[in-house]
């Protein structure tokens, strides 16, 4: 059973084990361990070939592409509008997020502004999209640490967000709501009041998950001091949103560098970052994250203005010629599209920076000389999607 | 028809016979008992889900469902496994569990053999099924589930030490290690001369309690210390390669090894099969010492099951300190307290 066929990356996996053995005094005849492309923890097609000494790993190097769906490429022969629906797949779990970037950088090179109703309800339904993909992740991050229920309950309170994205925009996983110079309807009636209640229902979730897991003593100790990344290998590799914040770097694109658009000045939230860097403090942080996720969500539905929720842009959207990058504060990180127009119907190039990417990146350098389990540890809390990734 | 029951004098054949019989359908039914109850039913209902529902009435035959699912599928064996262990192993799983069963007394006379030395007799036996492991952990010829074998021995010398000294306290209060003397022990024992509810033995072994469902947990590879079989980490370990009726079996094993279990808590620290106030000589156990029993090991299954559903997993060399540092001393000093209780009183 080898993990790998090609000859010359097996010689070249092992010139790479031989450079980094770790404990030279207890040497062992190792093993190739081939975690994926289908395996539980990796949450999609990621593939992690570890090289380990009995169980301690002595390197891991991630292998992505296996999802990849060209989408770079493919947004190349779509138009702008078009552009949206497919964006939408990037990050599946907070997929507005996705949209809000591509769509302020249109605006920005046709100069554009949505009118504000439209800013708010966009800022309020990102950050329905971010409690909805970092609740998931508490529960997912305990079903891989091996507490199942954590995993169950996240998905049954997950569904109350999702409803709301749902009957404000018709679509559960893939709104596509999002347009150029605005949204494409107003909130339904009663839309707001449901949304606080949901609000509080994910409120009441967090201080669940913090009882169930978080606090939980086999849980610290499986994730303190596990997986530590200090904040100057953190900033090298690009890590970004929380994985970032989780190493005492305060950095966050919604206070920092909020593109016009959103509305993030208009509520009173906090930015959390921890000093430690390990898997404790990544999950930590996205827990308070999405305590202030709510707490944005919840002051912003008090203050909507009233207005129209589109501004008046041609029927036919031809976008002039130049050249943006609007990046925005992701459930997962840092993600930005690099838009260049011709002045045509389609984009000439789009480069998406998506945060998966680049947090995944930092694998090998923080799996060296774990463990197996923490290497599991390592990974939920990293907290990448397929998706993101391969795009 | 208990007297009936009581003057039932069968030969030696024929009374081999039926014990083999029941014990043969007994430790399936427990582990679908244990399986539909727990596993399926109470699970759901601490996770806000439904569980089955469509097989049977209520769900209540879903496992049944399963089972004959498991029967139909084919017996594969992966292409480089050494082919003769990997068939035997489970077998080998499912003996430790059956052997497990023949020292259970299910009241006086209701028992396969009743040992003087049940106790070590039935934690001598319970280490057997870690050999079965080894075994389909080696040839499966899949990493994975030699790394799931690896982990279950290394395991077994974290919760074996503990569980045996967990075990001591109960048998220098009692001054016997027959599992039925304990039983006779607790429940014509008195609490300072008040004898209403016997004197089961958790009242003073708490400690010991605890220690052995910690270390039964770890026996049953269950959460917290699920790490021979974690899914997320190593894909359900030496159970990876199984299809079809091995693995059933495995299922079987792992869930008759559990009511097992319980009904060896529930015989050295809630008094087994007898209720306190009906004596335990009375014939009426015939009927009454099962159904005892029965309640008494459900109640501490629910306790297994509970931990097993809330708690995160533990690493391997957390396992290790926790009862090197913590379980083992403990027990130690909760068997030098018994001891000098004991001789002091």
């Amino acid at each position: 059973m080898t993990a790998v066929s090609d000859p010359q990356s097996v010689a070249a996996l092992v010139a790479e084990a031989n450079d980094n053995r770790v404990n030279l005094d207890f040497e062992t005849e190792g093993m190739t361990l081939n975690m994926g492309p289908q395996h539980p923890a990796t949450h999609g097609t990621l593939r992690i070939i570890a090289r380990l000494d009995g169980e301690q790993v002595i390197s891991a190097e991630p292998m992505c592409g296996y999802m990849h769906r060209g989408y770079e490429k493919l947004t190349e022969v779509r138009t702008y509008p078009q552009i949206n629906a497919l964006i939408n797949r990037i990050d599946w779990l907070g997929s507005f997020a996705n949209e809000v970037p591509f769509i302020l950088a249109a605006e920005k090179l046709m100069n554009v502004e949505a009118p504000p109703r439209a800013q708010w309800i966009r800022t309020i339904l990102f950050e329905m999209s971010r409690v909805a993909n970092i609740s998931l992740f508490l529960g997912d991050f305990g079903l891989q640490l091996g507490g199942m229920t954590a995993g169950f309950y996240a998905f049954r309170d997950r569904e109350w967000v999702l409803n709301q994205i749902e009957s404000a925009t018709g679509g559960r996983f893939h709104p596509n709501f999002d347009r150029i110079g605005g949204l494409k309807d107003d909130l339904p009636k009663g839309w707001i009041e449901e949304s606080h209640t949901a609000m509080d229902k994910l409120l009441a979730f967090c201080d669940e998950m913090e009882d169930l897991l978080v606090g939980n003593e086999i849980f610290q100790g499986r994730t303190r001091g596990i997986g530590v990344i200090p904040a100057e290998i953190a900033l090298s590799y690009g890590l970004s949103g929380a994985n970032l914040r989780a190493s005492g770097v305060d950095w966050d694109l919604r206070r920092d560098n909020c593109p016009p658009g959103l509305v993030y000045d208009k509520a009173d939230w906090k930015v959390w970052t921890h000093p430690d860097g390990d898997c404790f403090a990544r999950t930590w942080v996205r827990l308070q994250e999405t305590r202030e996720a709510a707490k944005i969500v919840k002051q912003l539905l008090d203050t909507i203005p009233s207005g129209p929720v589109m501004a008046k842009v041609p029927r036919i959207i031809k976008v002039p010629a130049g050249e943006a990058y609007v990046a925005t504060e992701n459930p997962l990180g840092e993600m930005g599209y690099y838009v260049v127009s011709k002045g045509d119907l389609v984009p000439f190039r789009v480069k998406i920076r998506s945060a998966s990417f680049n947090n995944i990146s930092v694998l090998p350098w923080v799996a060296r000389g774990a463990y197996v389990p923490d290497l599991i540890s390592i990974l939920g809390s990293l907290y990448f999607i397929l998706g993101d990734i391969d795009r | 028809m208990t007297l009936l029951i009581a003057s039932f004098a069968p030969p030696y054949w024929l009374s081999t016979l039926i014990k083999v019989l029941v014990i043969s359908a007994v430790v399936p039914t427990t582990a679908l008992i244990l399986g539909m109850v727990f596993l399926f039913k109470i699970m759901s209902w601490m996770q806000s889900r439904l569980g089955p529902q469509e097989a049977g009435p209520r769900g209540t035959l879903q496992l049944l469902a399963d089972g004959v699912k498991f029967l139909q599928k084919e017996d594969i064996a992966p292409n480089g496994a050494d082919l003769w262990v990997f068939k035997v192993a489970p077998l080998v799983v499912l003996m430790s569990t059956l052997l497990l069963y023949v020292a259970l007394p299910a009241s006086m006379h209701l028992v396969v053999a009743d040992l003087d030395v049940g106790v070590f007799f039935v934690l001598a036996i319970a280490s057997l099924s870690v050999i079965g492991v080894l075994m389909a952990g080696w040839s499966s010829a899949n990493k994975y589930s030699l790394m799931g074998a690896l982990r279950a021995a290394g395991q077994l010398i974290a919760y074996e030490l503990p569980m045996v000294l967990a075990v001591i306290g109960v048998v220098i209060q009692a001054g016997t290690m027959s599992l039925n003397g304990i039983v006779l022990a607790q429940n014509n024992g008195s609490i300072f001369g008040w004898g209403g509810i016997g004197f089961p033995y958790i009242l003073t072994q708490f400690l010991g309690f605890f220690i052995f469902i910690a270390a039964v947990q770890a026996e049953l590879t269950q959460p917290p210390f699920d790490m021979p079989v974690a899914e997320s980490e190593i894909v359900s370990g030496y159970q990876v390669e199984y299809t079809g009726f091995r693995f059933l079996i495995f299922f079987l094993a792992e869930f008759a090894t559990a009511f097992a279990f319980a009904a060896i808590a529930a015989v050295l620290f809630l008094g087994g099969w007898a209720v306190p106030w009906l004596p335990t000589a009375s014939d009426w156990y015939y009927v009454l010492g099962p159904m005892v029993l029965f309640a008494k090991v459900m109640i501490v299954s629910f306790i297994i099951f509970w931990v097993r559903f809330t708690y995160p997993r533990f690493r391997e060399d957390q396992l290790q300190s926790l009862a090197w540092k913590v379980l083992i001393p403990l027990a130690l000093v909760n068997i030098v307290v018994t001891a000098v209780l004991k001789v002091v009183l």
